[in-house]
């Protein structure tokens, strides 16, 4: 059992606040995704666990062992950096065998381990040549190599796909995904892209600003966001989010964004008693707002065309309600122009409610 | 009359041909995208289009006017850079106003011009602003404001969204998209990314080794792919390849690739005037490929599920048809995981084949 466990993980430089009461339990042989926006502090909490970088409160324990004091050599830990830093005059070869050369492996041993590591990774065809003429992607895999060769027990990478052109990306995230499996080993990476958390990770870590704002499965997260910050994070063409109020309608209660409002009367019991006088967000997923050409019934607003992008295989079609600017996504088939007048029908019963003051989730969508 | 006219363009750094053979135009208030890997010779176009670089032979026309002779800053071409490039001592102001007061604009002149841009790009309101704390997309707009206000007849930008985080990234491109509509100057947008071209251009020219493979409205690129390359670098996840050869049986045509058989019985005249026995390439794009737990079809082949990558609302499946690797693109099925026997079929209207030694599309 080789799993990485942080408890009550906090580290200030300086003033700042890197990370806050971090607690998070990677499980062995899991695939971990750190997910957040450019510094969240992904960086850190992976340096923390190698070892690099000191806590100033918490524990981290790898396997059953905590290793607060254990120097980064000893904790069976390997990290990938964002920039790797290989040697540009020595060869692929040279480069991954170094580690081992400093651990006076044996040259016949270490020919093997290479070799081994070469093939998995399949960069043999790069052993005998140097850096200056590998790929950005090659460039990555040599360096995973280097650090896979030591057999460490939890392999660490940051940002590992940030550098690669968006093409080489998508081929080499599910690259990853295969090693880990292949390897059977327990891997933590850091990305800022939701896309490649959730494609890539069995469980992802949310974190913003040193918090660790919801850790679960791709589907949890995008359909029970905890928070608005999750909301907005994870799904890309990103949650619409508007001001509303919830209020009492005859009958019904809705939640009026001024000049739309959606009902839900049935799903009032989830929205605490409080929620009444607070002040509400609401939240809409792009797929749940259908835009029809007739009002196909009295629940359906008008709405005006601000701007398509075409995805190819779908359209994110932005939509103007009044004052309010809403993303829609759409199939390819229908064609919207600039301006034109288009009916909205949402689907009331995926829309998601969060207090605008904390950010925390009232309702969740029901599915 | 079009914006812009290239023509015959060519290219040498030393014997290497960065660009061979490019022509293209770009018509008012039109966007057009150059969309290629890196070291296709796009960003080299651009740079010659802006008269930063000199072309070995070819024409450029701005406005009906050949401009090869005339020196960058007398182009009336607005450059915005990779990194925008804020003085960020400068009020947003200042640096929009910096190329009229190059130009000694008279003040009075300039105030006026300099509102109106403001006005127009949305930065009204922050005009007292030093560049330095300037957010992200306060960046772009007074880059594009710092362009604009000088009346270009063409605006050339180069990978404006290449150094932004992912998010970020979704939110200005909206942005730019909306801008672009509101400016209406005809423009050329350089990038690699297919998702940022295929969202910002009106028109697409994706280029592979110094040439156009194909030029087009977004539309066209995604749905009729003319070559190989440019059906494979256009559309996430990327279309699904597969080598296979045309046969007969039964008075049947089979498109087969080893235990692979696909049934184009609807296609067979056009592939068969076309292509004459040739090594074919099948081409399906993963939103095209769906998967479904029973088997609903009669046409519907077994496969397993490799790998699953969720994305949002939809997941990737990595799925062996046999010993065939396809993947689809549709609806997150919970109930679907690693080693799941599913059925699969191909949406037959949206099947693309090329002849594999040309590269190129017969159907």
């Amino acid at each position: 059992m080789v799993g990485v466990r942080l408890a009550n993980i906090s580290k200030k430089a300086g003033k700042r606040q890197i990370l806050k009461n971090v607690t998070l339990e990677v499980t062995d042989k899991e695939l971990f995704a750190i997910a957040g926006p450019p510094g969240a502090g992904k960086t850190t909490l992976l340096k923390i666990i190698a070892g690099l970088i000191a806590p100033d409160e918490g524990q981290v324990y790898i396997g059953d062992q905590m290793v607060n004091t254990v120097p980064p050599g000893d904790r069976d830990v390997g990290m990938v950096f964002e920039v790797p830093p290989i040697y540009p005059n020595r060869t692929g070869f040279q480069n991954i065998a170094f580690p081992l050369e400093i651990k006076k492996m044996n040259n016949d041993q270490v020919k093997e381990r290479v070799e081994e590591v070469g093939e998995l990774l399949q960069i043999t065809h790069l052993l005998e040549r140097k850096p200056a003429t590998y790929s950005g992607g090659e460039l990555q895999r040599v360096a995973l190599a280097r650090v896979l060769v030591r057999k460490p027990r939890v392999l660490l990478l940051d940002e590992p796909l940030k550098n690669l052109d968006a093409k080489i990306r998508e081929t080499t995230r599910v690259e990853l995904k295969r090693l880990q499996r292949e390897f059977g080993i327990t891997m933590i990476f850091s990305t800022h892209d939701e896309v490649e958390a959730t494609a890539v990770g069995d469980r992802i870590g949310v974190i913003n600003e040193g918090v660790v704002e919801q850790i679960g499965g791709p589907q949890e997260l995008y359909s029970s966001p905890r928070s608005v910050f999750v909301a907005r994070f994870i799904g890309s063409p990103t949650m619409n989010l508007t001001e509303c109020a919830l209020k009492q309608m005859g009958e019904k209660w809705v939640l009026d964004a001024s000049d739309f409002n959606v009902d839900m009367t049935r799903r009032a019991h989830q929205i605490e008693s409080e929620a009444m006088s607070q002040e509400l967000l609401l939240g809409l997923r792009p797929e749940d707002i259908v835009l029809v050409d007739s009002p196909a019934n009295s629940r359906c607003f008008e709405a005006q065309v601000e701007l398509t992008q075409n995805f190819g295989d779908e359209r994110v079609v932005t939509i103007s309600v009044g004052k309010v600017s809403l993303n829609c996504l759409t199939g390819k088939e229908r064609v919207f122009t600039y301006g034109q007048k288009v009916y909205v029908k949402l689907k009331e019963e995926k829309a998601y409610v969060f207090h605008r003051g904390t950010g925390i989730a009232v309702a969740r969508s029901t599915n | 009359m079009p914006k812009l006219v290239v023509k015959n363009l060519r290219k040498l750094f030393g014997t290497f041909e960065a660009v061979k053979d490019v022509g293209f135009q770009v018509e008012e208030k039109e966007t057009l995208c150059l969309l290629g890997p890196s070291g296709c010779g796009k960003t080299t176009t651009l740079r010659i289009i802006a008269g930063l670089e000199v072309p070995t032979s070819g024409q450029v026309f701005v406005d009906g006017v050949l401009v090869n002779d005339v020196p960058p800053q007398k182009r009336q071409i607005g450059l915005v850079f990779q990194d925008y490039a804020i003085f960020p001592h400068l009020s947003v102001f200042e640096n929009i106003a910096y190329g009229l007061r190059v130009r000694k604009m008279p003040e009075a002149q300039l105030r006026t011009k300099v509102h109106d841009t403001a006005s127009l790009i949305g930065v009204d309101n922050i005009l007292d602003v030093p560049g330095r704390k300037l957010g992200l997309s306060e960046m772009q707009r007074v880059a594009i404001g710092r362009s604009i206000v000088l009346d270009p007849k063409l605006l050339l930008l180069d990978e404006p969204l290449s150094n932004i985080d992912a998010k970020a990234r979704e939110r200005m491109r909206a942005e730019l998209g909306k801008l672009q509509k509101e400016i209406g100057i005809a423009t050329v947008y350089v990038t690699h990314d297919q998702l940022e071209a295929m969202t910002l251009a009106d028109r697409i020219a994706v280029m592979r080794n110094g040439l156009i493979e194909q030029i087009g409205t977004t539309s066209e690129i995604y749905d009729n792919p003319r070559t190989l390359f440019v059906g494979n670098f256009i559309g996430s996840p990327s279309m699904n390849l597969i080598d296979c050869e045309l046969v007969y049986s039964e008075e049947r045509a089979i498109l087969k690739s080893g235990d692979f058989a696909l049934d184009v019985t609807e296609f067979a005249e056009t592939l068969r005037a076309k292509s004459k026995g040739r090594e074919l390439v099948l081409g399906v794009r993963p939103e095209d490929v769906s998967v479904h737990v029973r088997k609903t079809d009669e046409e519907a082949m077994e496969c397993e599920v490799q790998l699953v990558e969720p994305i949002g609302a939809r997941s990737i499946y990595h799925l062996k048809i046999g010993r065939l690797a396809v993947l689809a693109k549709g609806y997150a099925m919970p109930e679907v995981d690693v080693g799941s026997k599913l059925w699969t079929t191909f949406n037959k209207h949206k099947l693309h084949v090329f002849d594999k030694k040309t590269e190129e599309a017969i159907v």
